[in-house]
């Protein structure tokens, strides 16, 4: 056991339309070698104890790759860190005594489920709506290394795919827009050739859905960028307005 | 509204903002290298002649309307595009660290804009709907060294009041933060980003931003010191 003191200052809101406020949390024994979700899981195992409502909060791998875990730690998405998502930001990055505010996502097309619990079925909708490719899958595959692709587009693909649907974008936008993770969607398959017959499709559609969910406009600020947990870049929000552009001229 | 395609949506929004602000960007280009006529000191001639041809050219004439609409658009658009995107977080964070991730105008781009309308509607006053629309407001000026109808001295007169010469620097000021993200941003929205010309885009926008509206704010001031005469 470590032995940092802190405070934590945590949204609770019972759920969807109750109304929520931060509640302050002291929480001792805190070792610098814990995640920041097993602090949190600390903070519950005592609440339990005490008879009182654990803090509700998204997790799931737990090693950086599921997208779950989300959190406003400290004013920034994902906490201090950089390229980083919750579950792999440290207690050492805090000192003893801190107080640190730990809030959900805000953005009115995320609405909190409880406490920390946003629902992210917006993003799930968006990529329903054009994120993948149609191919035919009842016997007659094609042989994935048939078709030759550039090291440098497929490199430029993966790093698009690389996007895990956490949503610290929308969150770190001052107009919690989506367009990075639209960006990297459309781009992801934009840059094979595979994804190129539907990408006229793809575009409009994603981004229509996009608007729909309410999510606000991007106005090039570049906060996504820097706190993307997989670093996605802006370059994929400008290949995203060729795309919409191109699409928009073109289609029939 | 559209759910696709060139008008109404997100992604027209931005294209049309883009448009029109370099539409814009051009027009100050032009504006600024006319007004910059009073530096030849000779008494606002060499000004007054190149005034007096945007004043009466009917291609100029008409790019005037084209100017007026080109703005409208954007300031349209952009208070559309600012109040969805407040509206987008209808809760807001209790703390946040926005430093850590932007810049304070890029985050300001709605009311940096405001500003500049605020001065712009100033201005047009002052100069366009006074001289064009207010029969005998030029008339106290009489003509200048080559016998033609004196706006320099009109200008000088405006710039004689402390005051205004403030507002003027004011709102310079507020282009040159609105410029220094618009530049850049305008060149975005039209997906063009590469990495072999982004340096280049970012070195000429913050040139422009800082070189035009210091270019336009060393006017008034430099005519209410009494430097150009
Ligand atoms: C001569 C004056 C002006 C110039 C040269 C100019 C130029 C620009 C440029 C180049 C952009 C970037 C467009 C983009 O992000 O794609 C921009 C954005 C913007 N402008 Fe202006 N602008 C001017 C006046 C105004 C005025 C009077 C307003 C009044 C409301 C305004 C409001 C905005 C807003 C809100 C944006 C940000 C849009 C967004 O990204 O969400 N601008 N401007
Ligand atoms: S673009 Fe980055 S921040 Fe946005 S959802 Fe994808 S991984 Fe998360
Ligand atoms: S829990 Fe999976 S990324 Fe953090």
């Amino acid at each position: 056991m470590g032995n940092m003191k802190l405070t934590l200052k945590i949204w609770r809101q019972a759920g969807p339309s109750a109304k929520g406020a931060m509640v302050d949390y002291p929480v001792t024994d805190i070792s610098e070698d814990m995640s920041f979700l097993e602090m949190l899981d600390v903070l519950n195992d005592k609440l339990v104890r005490e008879g009182q409502e654990p803090v509700a909060f998204d997790h799931d791998c737990r090693e950086g790759i599921c997208g779950a875990c989300s959190l406003f730690i400290d004013g920034r998405p994902h906490g201090p860190s950089r390229h980083i998502t919750t579950c792999q930001l440290h207690m050492r990055k805090f000192k003893d005594g801190d107080v640190i505010h730990v809030e959900p996502w805000r953005s009115g097309s995320f609405p909190i489920i409880k406490d920390l619990v946003v629902d992210r079925g917006a993003f799930d909708r968006i990529q329903a709506a054009g994120g993948f490719v149609s191919v035919n899958t009842n016997g007659n595959l094609v042989d994935a290394n048939a078709m030759p692709i550039p090291k440098p587009e497929s490199d430029k693909a993966f790093d698009a795919a690389a996007c895990i649907g956490c949503g610290a974008c929308v969150a770190a936008c001052p107009n919690s827009s989506a367009m990075l993770f639209v960006a990297a969607k459309v781009s992801q398959y934009a840059l094979l050739p595979q994804g190129r017959p539907e990408a006229k499709e793809r575009a409009l559609n994603m981004v229509e859905q996009m608007d729909k969910e309410g999510f606000g406009n991007c106005s090039n600020i570049g906060a996504c960028e820097i706190e993307c947990p997989k670093d996605i870049s802006l370059e994929n929000i400008a290949r995203l307005n060729r795309e919409y552009l191109g699409a928009s001229v073109a289609k029939e | 509204m559209a759910q696709q395609g060139l008008f109404g949506t997100s992604l027209a929004k931005k294209y049309w903002m883009a448009l029109t602000g370099i539409f814009l960007i051009t027009f100050l280009v032009v504006h600024a290298g006319i007004n910059a006529m009073i530096f030849f000191n000779d008494g606002g001639v060499t000004f007054n002649t190149w005034a007096h041809f945007m004043g009466t050219n009917l291609i100029i004439r008409t790019m005037e309307i084209v100017l007026f609409l080109g703005l409208i658009l954007h300031v349209v658009d952009g208070l559309m595009l600012w109040k969805q995107n407040r509206a987008a977080r209808p809760t807001d964070y209790a703390f946040a660290k926005h430093n850590a991730n932007s810049k304070w105008y890029s985050r300001s781009m709605g009311i940096l804009g405001t500003l500049i309308l605020l001065f712009l509607i100033v201005h047009l006053w002052h100069f366009w709907v006074k001289t064009r629309h207010i029969a005998g407001t030029m008339e106290p000026y009489g003509v200048d060294a080559a016998g033609q109808e004196n706006l320099f001295a009109l200008m000088a007169d405006v710039f004689s009041n402390p005051l205004i010469v403030v507002v003027y620097v004011l709102g310079c000021f507020s282009l040159f933060w609105h410029l220094l993200h618009g530049f850049r941003s305008a060149f975005q929205s039209l997906g063009l980003n590469h990495k072999k010309y982004n340096g280049a885009i970012a070195f000429l926008g913050a040139a422009f931003a800082i070189i035009v509206p210091l270019l336009f704010a060393s006017m008034p001031v430099a005519m209410y010191l009494g430097w150009v005469k």
